[in-house]
């Protein structure tokens, strides 16, 4: 048997060994493509409802005795009328036969707690609607909402169904009349966080999310791309210097919670920073990038051809100016990419923020640094945790959110590589 | 960045150590360089230099006098410490933390080891040109003007671009690339890079132009461009060139010094070196026996 037949002999075996190989390899992303589909459906399919928003359009008689104002009335007086009373008459005149205490109580819940601010802000808009009758579309209860989405299964029996049978005709003969109607929901953009899931939107903690990110930004790139470069270009080889490089190291590997206790010992308990507050979570949050991009932007400054260097310093460049005008720019795009990443894994960073109080029930939207805000994921964690039904699709549709601005940051870094790369 | 060049340099004389040729040679008994390793004009004076990485001797003894406006070769066998010697000459070995210089490098009759020396302007009098071609990732215009404006040698835009077209001119790639001036220098040919390189070290005027193998990288037509304009540089720059090639030292070279194991062996008139070498080894090198 010569040589040629012991290659044949093993080229079956290793080609089999090879079709082997490949066929694990399609097989393993394959299956991470489909439970990715699977995620991505189930999340989508179960937040698409949190975007569109149910009303109740009811006439309103905006009488001036009923409200206790007129025209002419302060705006703190218009602030403070008694709504309530005209929507729930509205109601009542709607469905003249429900008399019972009870019954009228339930009948009352149909539309939002929201409904009379939507009252009043239409009135202080134009007080001109005093005296009149309007038709004004109401937010529905999140019950009324989920009823009319398909949320809650009307062939049910009674007995195991959220809205009773009672409810069910009042909203099924608010249906027929065609007072129920559906809208894109704007206030999910626009509003904070609510007890009434019909209410609750997301600004806020996009706001929030925003603030943090900004003051994690603006603290850890310039502390760390200046630590990449001293610890790269300038640093004495000693052990002193292999010490901190080990405890870079080691600081991307502490868990984010560390961070959080260690923010609300030094920052909140020490130097009596406001709680909550974005600015405290973008310093801790800050804490947690700055490893990630030190070591980031010192694997990019390492991968800077030392040749570019000695062209420099062979012209009579100092140092400095060889690493500022060369050596910077060559790693800017591994810089930029790798500030991008840590950026998104402090977007999505809820431990540490935990611990700050960032995971407080706030309404308001913050305006500043320094006011009381919550971040995007905790306010899915919030909402997951909300027993209410509603907050089912809000959870999904934070989710959303937040993945929607992880994919435009990881965009954002392949667009930032692509453009300042250069070739030599 | 250090750990790279240091290998880069120190290794082959680690290697050589153990290589097949130099148990012979280390028989041999070193004696003082021969020749005429010492001229009038000197514009760099070498005494008595000795290099180390760490505590590897890569040169031994070293003295060597470069002349006025001459073209001095520096050959020798890989890791034999020629280049080593070269970036001592604008002392580039300082960014290799482990290299220790000892002996005096007169550059003008003033030590440039000494401890007011200021390394970055004895780089803008004393030039350097690499064994790769390594244009800045920016235009052609932009790498010749960088030397000049770091330094600020020109008062305004139409200086400087008096200047880089002059500097393009020098090198020979004025004709070449005028209508492209604002293209990267990277997408040039290997050998037009090269003469970049070479325009962006002389618009700097330097005094003297260290060349280190700047043809090794380059195909025959580009090697002879590049030795074509050597012999026109010689009339303003002082130029001492390291190379693998001696057909090469022999075209281009008024003087020849053949370094071995880190020693200078001999140093005489290129002519005479390679038909008439005085020693031995240096008879050797060029008969091709080892290197």
């Amino acid at each position: 048997m010569n040589n040629t037949d012991l290659v044949k002999q093993s080229l079956q075996k290793r080609y089999l060994k090879e079709r082997m190989f490949k066929a694990m390899g399609f097989i393993s992303i394959a299956t991470a493509i489909l439970f990715l589909l699977i995620l991505l459906t189930d999340i989508i399919g179960k937040a698409l409802p949190a975007f569109t928003q149910t009303n109740i359009a009811l006439e309103v008689k905006l009488s001036a005795d009923d409200l206790g104002i007129n025209a002419n009335s302060s705006e703190s007086e218009i602030r403070n009328a008694d709504y309530r009373k005209v929507i729930r008459e509205a109601l009542s005149r709607l469905f003249p036969e429900v008399t019972s205490r009870k019954d009228k109580r339930e009948l009352y819940t149909l539309t939002s707690m929201g409904a009379e601010f939507q009252l009043r802000d239409a009135i202080m808009d134009n007080p001109q609607l005093i005296d009149t009758t309007q038709r004004i579309e109401f937010l529905a209860d999140d019950d009324v909402a989920a009823v009319v989405k398909g949320a809650i299964d009307r062939n049910l029996p009674e007995s195991d169904r959220r809205v009773k049978n009672q409810k069910l005709a009042w909203i099924e003969s608010l249906e027929t009349k065609g007072q129920i109607n559906s809208t894109f929901n704007w206030q999910f953009f626009s509003n904070g966080d609510s007890r009434e899931p019909e209410m609750a939107g997301i600004k806020g903690a996009i706001l929030g999310s925003f603030f943090t990110l900004l003051v994690t930004l603006a603290l850890s790139f310039p502390i760390a791309v200046a630590a990449a470069i001293y610890l790269e270009e300038f640093a004495p080889k000693n052990r002193f210097i292999d010490f901190i490089e080990i405890n870079i190291n080691n600081l991307a590997a502490v868990p984010s919670i560390v961070f959080g206790l260690l923010g609300l010992a030094v920052f909140i308990n020490f130097f009596n920073m406001p709680r909550s507050a974005p600015v405290v979570g973008g310093i801790v949050l800050s804490l947690m990038t700055l490893p990630t991009i030190i070591i980031a932007s010192r694997s990019a400054i390492k991968a800077v051809p030392p040749s570019l260097r000695e062209a420099a310093l062979g012209l009579g460049a100092s140092k400095m100016q060889s690493v500022f005008h060369h050596v910077l720019p060559a790693a800017l795009p591994g810089i930029l990419t790798g500030t991008i990443i840590g950026m998104a894994q402090a977007l999505g960073e809820t431990a540490p923020l935990l611990m700050i109080g960032m995971v407080a029930f706030i309404v308001d939207i913050p305006q500043t640094l320094v006011e009381p805000s919550t971040v995007l994921p905790i306010q899915v964690f919030l909402w997951a945790d909300s027993p209410e039904r509603g907050f089912l699709e809000k959870t999904s549709a934070a989710i959303l959110v937040l993945l929607f601005f992880l994919v435009a940051m990881n965009a954002i870094a392949i667009y930032l590589r692509k453009k300042f790369e250069k070739k030599w | 960045m250090n750990e790279a060049v240091m290998n880069e340099l120190a290794e082959p004389t680690m290697k050589n150590k153990s290589g097949p040729e130099t148990e012979e040679s280390l028989n041999i008994e070193y004696t003082e360089t021969v020749g005429q390793p010492f001229c009038d004009d000197a514009k760099i004076k070498t005494k008595n230099v000795n290099v180390f990485y760490a505590d590897n001797q890569a040169i031994y003894d070293v003295s060597l006098d470069i002349g006025a406006h001459e073209v001095i070769a520096l050959i020798g066998p890989s890791g034999c410490g020629k280049s080593t010697y070269l970036r001592t000459l604008n002392r580039m070995n300082d960014t290799i933390d482990i290299c220790r210089v000892e002996g005096q490098i007169l550059l003008d009759g003033e030590n440039i080891y000494r401890k007011k020396q200021d390394p970055v302007l004895l780089r803008a009098r004393v030039g350097m040109v690499f064994q790769k071609p390594n244009p800045f990732p920016k235009s052609i215009y932009d790498n010749v003007a960088y030397g000049p404006r770091i330094h600020g040698l020109t008062k305004n835009k139409a200086e400087l671009d008096e200047l880089v077209e002059a500097s393009l001119t020098k090198a020979g790639l004025f004709q070449e690339v005028k209508d492209r001036l604002h293209a990267p220098g990277t997408g040039l040919s290997g050998g037009q890079q090269q003469r970049l390189c070479i325009a962006r070290t002389i618009a700097v005027q330097p005094e003297v132009i260290l060349m280190d193998e700047p043809a090794s990288a380059l195909d025959p037509i580009a090697t002879a461009k590049i030795e074509e304009l050597i012999n026109e540089l010689k009339e303003n720059f002082t130029i001492v060139i390291v190379t693998h090639s001696m057909q090469q030292a022999a075209r281009v070279s008024q003087r020849t010094a053949y370094f071995h194991m880190g020693r200078l062996i001999e140093v005489g008139d290129t002519d005479q070196i390679f038909t008439n070498p005085s020693h031995e080894l240096t008879e050797k090198y060029i008969t091709g026996r080892f290197g």
